[in-house]
């Protein structure tokens, strides 16, 4: 207090209700994030009732016998955004290392901009690219050569119908790009030069230096650019249920429909009454769940990796 | 005044029936909600009916056939619609007070993408259950053969598909496999959405129809005005008489009036078209309904308005009906749905007493 001099009472109680201003808008936040939870969970209350903790291995899903599990969209979910995570993250940190250290001047921003309008594009329309520009690729080039190579091992076996999993993953892993690419690229410039310099005056190439002095450097923001987009995979709606079959089965097979806790909702939410719908809303919780476990595990990792490297550094 | 005609509709249709509004009498301003099949329609009515009609204010939200009698019995809204009728639980709910009045027909129809075959595909309703059931799975199975001496079904897989959200489309289709296949009856049985053994789901009419499209030997089933908007290759049904017909609008109005004439004078419509009598009935057809209070309370001008609002689309309002791909009602059935129309009440008294100034 004694700092600040010149504070008249005026000014002092202008800083109180400031201050009280901004804790109560900073509380709203856990408010209605408790609120939903809240919500949820009393909408779906017949539902946990009724099947308890089966609800979540169950695979079957009969709305006219009033039989709900929510187990092959679980998977589903998760499977998708494996997929497009391991589709995206090499591209998109692939992108911005390129755009930070190695691209012409002029290059870069023209490209960066590009890739960051990726994320302008409604889902809708990567949907409908999906259905009729992305699908009729893969039957005409991509699967038959793959099922003639591949076809023994169970990712791909079945038979290819265009809506798949495969589908889903390649749509998601170009709608979460942007965001990957765009905060890597961020955390890349952040890096300080004296980390490449360093490196490339003890002899290293140019690949050598990237490798490693900037990325190890740069590891805790590029996970965090990771779980960012694993974040919007995990709930994506629209272009999912538009390509990936909507078939409530459990195959860890690339070419066979499936389908995602978001997309059921968005199907069948508007027709739904009684246990269907509280089922719908128990997805909706068991989504939340697991989005909220997937960024703890990320948090996690990033605090793992940040330790890591700040031992690392002082062990240098 | 003038101004509370800017107020947002949805506080208007809790607190206020009718409103003064400068000099032309009564404002009345009625709310509905429900099925998406019929949106285009109900819409096309509103805006005309509007036009001749100033005083009367409609609103209509597409939301889903649920969502209609779900806000119709929280009371919500002045009137329902739905693709499928009431349940007797859900007649309950609202104490019976309710009348399902018919208001244009819909149809759902087989199509499918086989490039090697220019005619229609004729199905056998065992047939399409066999399909749907995965029991037949290849083009040149001898039950789709037998039904189609003339082509030349290709050795091809059948890629089913079919509606993944919830929808009066589904509930039509699983209802006629229900109707033709005891397996699918116990298997499967019939609602807006169902735990399908076989096949990929496509959301709405367009995305079942961008499948069957993009997939050489697929078979799904669609929305008659859908497909015929979109030229879409249709097959032929066998209906109830045994002949094979192809779906469209007059097959379908043929539906409803097989079904009138076992209809008593007093019936409630919620009946079922599928397999109606009739030589040229088109076997998957289904009214779609509006669901309206038999007693509105206090409020007399609303209930007047919306029974003439009804009565003005069931008889000049169905002349739009083909040009927007919606089979037209029968005129057997009109009188019957007159007589349900003038038991329609305001706090016991009658609001209408029937079609005399037309």
């Amino acid at each position: 207090m004694a700092a600040g001099v010149g504070g008249t009472t005026g000014a002092g109680r202008g800083d109180t209700v400031f201050r009280i201003l901004l804790t109560g808008l900073a509380a709203a936040i856990p408010l209605v994030f408790l609120a939903l939870v809240a919500q949820l969970a009393w909408s779906s209350w017949p539902s946990i009732k009724a099947f308890g903790f089966r609800f979540l291995t169950s695979g079957t899903w009969d709305p006219v016998a009033g039989e709900f599990g929510a187990g092959p969209m679980i998977f589903g979910t998760l499977y998708s955004s494996l997929i497009a995570l391991l589709l995206a993250v090499p591209l998109a940190i692939g992108v911005a290392i390129f755009l930070t250290e190695f691209a012409p001047l002029w290059l870069r921003r023209p490209v960066g901009t590009l890739v960051e309008l990726l994320a302008a594009i409604p889902s809708v329309v990567y949907g409908l690219w999906g259905i009729f520009v992305l699908i009729p690729l893969l039957r005409t080039y991509a699967i038959p050569p793959l099922q003639a190579a591949l076809g023994w091992t169970p990712l791909f076996s079945g038979t290819f119908y265009g809506s798949s999993m495969l589908a889903a993953g390649i749509i998601l892993a170009v709608m979460i790009l942007p965001y990957i690419s765009s905060v890597s690229r961020e955390v890349l410039a952040a890096v300080p030069p004296s980390q490449r310099e360093a490196a490339l005056a003890l002899g290293a190439t140019r690949w050598e230096a990237v490798w490693s002095a900037v990325l190890p450097y740069a590891r805790p923001g590029l996970v965090g650019a990771v779980v960012l987009g694993l974040g919007r995979a995990l709930g994506e709606t629209m272009a999912v249920v538009m390509v990936i079959g909507n078939r409530h089965d459990l195959s860890v097979s690339l070419i066979e429909p499936g389908y995602t806790m978001a997309a059921v909702i968005a199907n069948e939410f508007n027709e739904a009454a009684g246990l269907q719908r509280a089922a719908l809303f128990e997805i909706g919780l068991v989504l939340f769940a697991v989005t909220l476990a997937v960024n703890a595990l990320a948090r996690f990792l990033v605090w793992r990796v940040a330790r890591d490297s700040a031992a690392g550094s002082k062990a240098l | 005044m003038s101004f509370s005609r800017f107020l947002p509709a949805a506080a208007l249709a809790v607190t206020v029936g009718a409103l003064a509004c400068g000099g032309q009498g009564e404002m009345v301003l009625l709310n509905g909600a429900g099925a998406t099949f019929p949106n285009i329609i109900y819409q096309k009515w509103i805006t005309d009916y509007n036009t001749a009609n100033p005083g009367v204010q409609l609103n209509y939200q597409s939301i889903g056939s649920g969502g209609g009698i779900q806000q119709y019995t929280d009371g919500t809204v002045d009137f329902g619609a739905s693709d499928a009728p009431m349940t007797e639980e859900e007649m309950a709910k609202v104490e019976g007070n309710v009348l399902h009045v018919p208001m244009v027909l819909g149809a759902v129809v087989p199509t499918y993408n086989l490039p090697e075959v220019t005619e229609p595909i004729r199905f056998a309703p065992e047939a399409l259950a066999g399909i749907y059931l995965g029991e037949i799975t290849r083009w040149n199975d001898v039950r789709l053969r037998s039904t189609n001496p003339g082509l030349n079904l290709p050795d091809r897989e059948i890629v089913v598909v079919r509606r993944s959200d919830g929808s009066g489309t589904t509930y039509i289709w699983t209802e006629f496999l229900s109707a033709v296949s005891p397996d699918w009856q116990s298997k499967v049985g019939t609602g807006k959405s169902v735990n399908w053994p076989v096949g990929i789901g496509g959301r709405g009419n367009e995305g079942v129809s961008a499948t069957v499209q993009q997939t050489p030997g697929a078979l799904g089933y669609v929305e008659l005005g859908y497909a015929m908007i979109n030229n879409m290759a249709v097959g032929a049904v066998r209906n109830a008489h045994g002949n094979f017909v192809t779906p469209d609008l007059s097959t379908v109005s043929e539906a409803a009036a097989g079904a009138a004439a076992a209809m008593g004078p007093d019936t409630d419509f919620r009946i079922s078209l599928i397999n109606a009598p009739g030589e040229r009935t088109y076997p998957v057809a289904s009214f779609t309904w509006l669901l309206v209070r038999r007693d509105y309370g206090q409020d007399a001008a609303k209930a007047e308005a919306l029974v003439e609002f009804i009565w003005w689309a069931l008889t000049q309002g169905q002349a739009s009906a083909e040009a927007l791909g919606y089979a037209p009602l029968p005129q057997a059935i009109m009188p019957m749905i007159e007589a349900r129309l003038k038991e329609v009440a305001a706090g016991g008294a009658a609001v209408w007493s029937g079609a005399s100034t037309d």
